[in-house]
């Protein structure tokens, strides 16, 4: 298809108009961005993203997404394992039911998430004799950014477990390999990439994250503040330099996140190809 | 349960007498303990979550759930999401099909940019999609003075609304086009071309009924994800209940009032609208992926037919 180029007429209208409105909708609002950014000078702008209280909401939002998503590393990996392994009563449903944190909206997960792990919620109050409040506490982030990564690692992982072929793992026990052996030396090199991939894209999905926290969170600063918010409190005191700083940090940081997910998948696909 | 039954290993076979399949899966103990193990962690993190909305919603009986829907500003709440939705929704959907046709149908200069830009707000926090339209029009932005003295307000009203919701959901109705148009290819266009089609007559009879379902699942999901944006929109509406609340805000607002009740009311109604998606997600999935299939069938006859004359 690269080489007759224009053959379908609407060349004009569907480029046209698709630049059109990324024009108006994405480039010139992140034009704002960049340009606020730059306007605030340099010495502002490091002031106000080495800020304590804003360093402390990226130990909060890069290092608690981190957790998360290698939480759902272990977890995602072993729903996809079951999903593509085995047959049980229900596993439509839970299928079904993994994509769950795509479609609820996220302040109705946050509200729901904050009832269930406060302490009088149906899983927090079981916790209450050991001691362990989980609501307004760094774990009750943990809790909702796992909620919110789930479905990525799943999806990245599945696909590929479909794809393995039957005869490598027959072939390695043939040669003598028990399960284990077969699945640490046969099975799980070529989904690395994927689990990788999937982790990453949890991460990046947790790090910008901000309607399923807010409210399990509890918002107590240095200590349970995400980014995203302090960028809402800086713009609800007139500090639009700060805020544009603080957004452009946390795009620069999205970006560099998505890029290494792309060259995850890329070696993946490589892998994938060669296998 | 004795169906625990592994697809290498089909009831009626013993499995403990065959050393193949022994190798080739793991023991059933094994099997049960990691299926309930995942089965623990989707009732902590998806199953409960979903029931407390809505016995939250059901806790002090119908009646008084059903009296939150004939109160003023929830029910403003509703018709804000509704129009919001309803703006943001089909101008997206244009959008998207004007974007996958161009990236499917033509090679351009800047074609993986655009691609680029169009996963932007998949991967950019919410936050900064309702940011962008501040800094941009809002009181100290850069349009924000003109604004101002045109008695234009889109900051803390419906339109800052509405263009953070699109912002936030452009990429669905192209996303799931693209790999669909891209698998089903050009050859039906390309035959009613030479028939005398117009682009417009192409688009309408050929494209999109071939496309219907691949573009009801991306529409399905943008309007899920337009009704219950919570972060963008949190950043352009001036929160005031009965006025520029949308249903996700309304909820942040009850809740933070302590009306438990009439949050989780609110959220049920849009975790109902979460469950019909994913229903209807699941099933447009098969769906494409069947046409998927059916069309790769089809270019692979066609590869082959060409091949052996």
């Amino acid at each position: 298809m690269s080489h007759k180029r224009h053959i379908l007429p609407g060349f004009r209208t569907s480029v046209g108009g698709s630049i059109l409105w990324l024009l108006l909708i994405v480039l010139l609002p992140l034009a704002a961005l960049f340009g606020k950014t730059a306007s605030g000078g340099w010495p502002h702008f490091w002031e106000s993203v080495t800020d304590p209280q804003v360093v402390a909401s990226y130990r909060v939002s890069f290092g608690i997404s981190l957790i998360a998503s290698l939480v759902n590393g272990v977890f995602g990996f072993l729903a996809a394992w079951i999903f593509a392994r085995y047959e049980f009563p229900g596993k439509r449903l839970m299928e079904a039911a993994t994509d769950l944190p795509f479609a609820l909206p996220t302040a109705v997960a946050g509200i729901a998430l904050c009832a269930l792990y406060s302490e009088s919620g149906w899983v927090g109050k079981l916790l209450v004799p050991f001691h362990i409040r989980i609501a307004f506490t760094p774990i009750g982030i943990l809790i909702a950014m796992t909620f919110i990564g789930f479905p990525f690692v799943v999806r990245a992982v599945q696909p590929v477990i479909r794809e393995l072929s039957a005869d490598v793992e027959e072939a390695a026990a043939c040669l003598g390999a028990n399960r284990f052996q077969t699945l640490r030396y046969v099975v799980l090199p070529p989904l690395i990439p994927a689990l990788l991939t999937g982790i990453i894209m949890a991460y990046g999905r947790a790090v910008g994250e901000y309607g399923s926290i807010v409210f399990i969170s509890g918002n107590i600063p240095f200590k349970t503040e995400i980014t995203p918010l302090l960028i809402l409190s800086k713009l609800e005191q007139y500090d639009y330099t700060g805020a544009a700083a603080l957004g452009f940090t946390m795009l620069v940081a999205s970006l560099v996140i998505v890029l290494i997910g792309n060259a995850l998948q890329s070696w993946g696909n490589r892998y994938r190809k060669s296998v | 349960m004795a169906s625990f039954i592994d697809f290498r290993n089909p009831p009626g076979s013993d499995s403990r007498a065959d050393p193949l399949i022994r190798a080739t899966s793991e023991p059933l103990w094994v099997r049960r303990l990691l299926i309930a193990i995942v089965l623990l962690f989707f009732i902590l993190f998806l199953i409960l979550p979903l029931v407390v909305v809505f016995q939250g919603a059901l806790a002090s009986g119908l009646t008084s759930f059903l009296k939150n829907f004939t109160d003023h500003d929830i029910l403003h709440s509703i018709q804000m999401t509704l129009i919001v939705a309803l703006i943001a929704v089909p101008s997206n959907t244009l959008f998207g099909i004007a974007a996958a046709w161009a990236i499917t149908r033509y090679s351009f200069r800047g074609r993986e940019l655009l691609l680029a830009l169009i996963d932007l707000p998949l991967w950019v926090s919410p936050v900064i999609g309702g940011l962008v339209y501040v800094l941009l029009y809002g009181r100290r932005g850069y349009l924000g003075p003109w604004l101002q003295a045109h008695d234009i307000r889109i900051i803390f009203a419906l339109p800052g609304m509405v263009m953070a919701t699109t912002f936030v959901t452009f990429p669905f109705v192209a996303r799931s086009l693209i790999p669909l148009m891209q698998a089903l290819g050009v050859e039906e266009e390309e035959a009613a071309l030479t028939l005398g089609a117009s682009g417009f007559q192409i688009l309408r009879r050929i494209t999109l009924p071939k496309i219907r379902w691949g573009l009801f699942y991306g529409v399905i999901l943008c309007n899920a994800r337009a009704m219950g944006e919570f972060g963008a929109v949190s950043v352009v509406s001036a929160k005031i209940s009965g006025l520029t609340n949308t249903m996700p805000l309304e909820i942040e607002q009850l809740y933070n009032d302590y009306l438990f009740a009439s949050a989780f009311a609110v959220a049920s109604a849009l975790s109902l609208l979460a469950l019909i998606t994913l229903v209807i997600k699941t099933f447009t999935e098969w769906e494409n992926h069947r046409q998927i299939q059916a069309g790769q069938k089809a270019v692979l006859e066609n590869t082959i037919q060409k091949a052996v004359p």
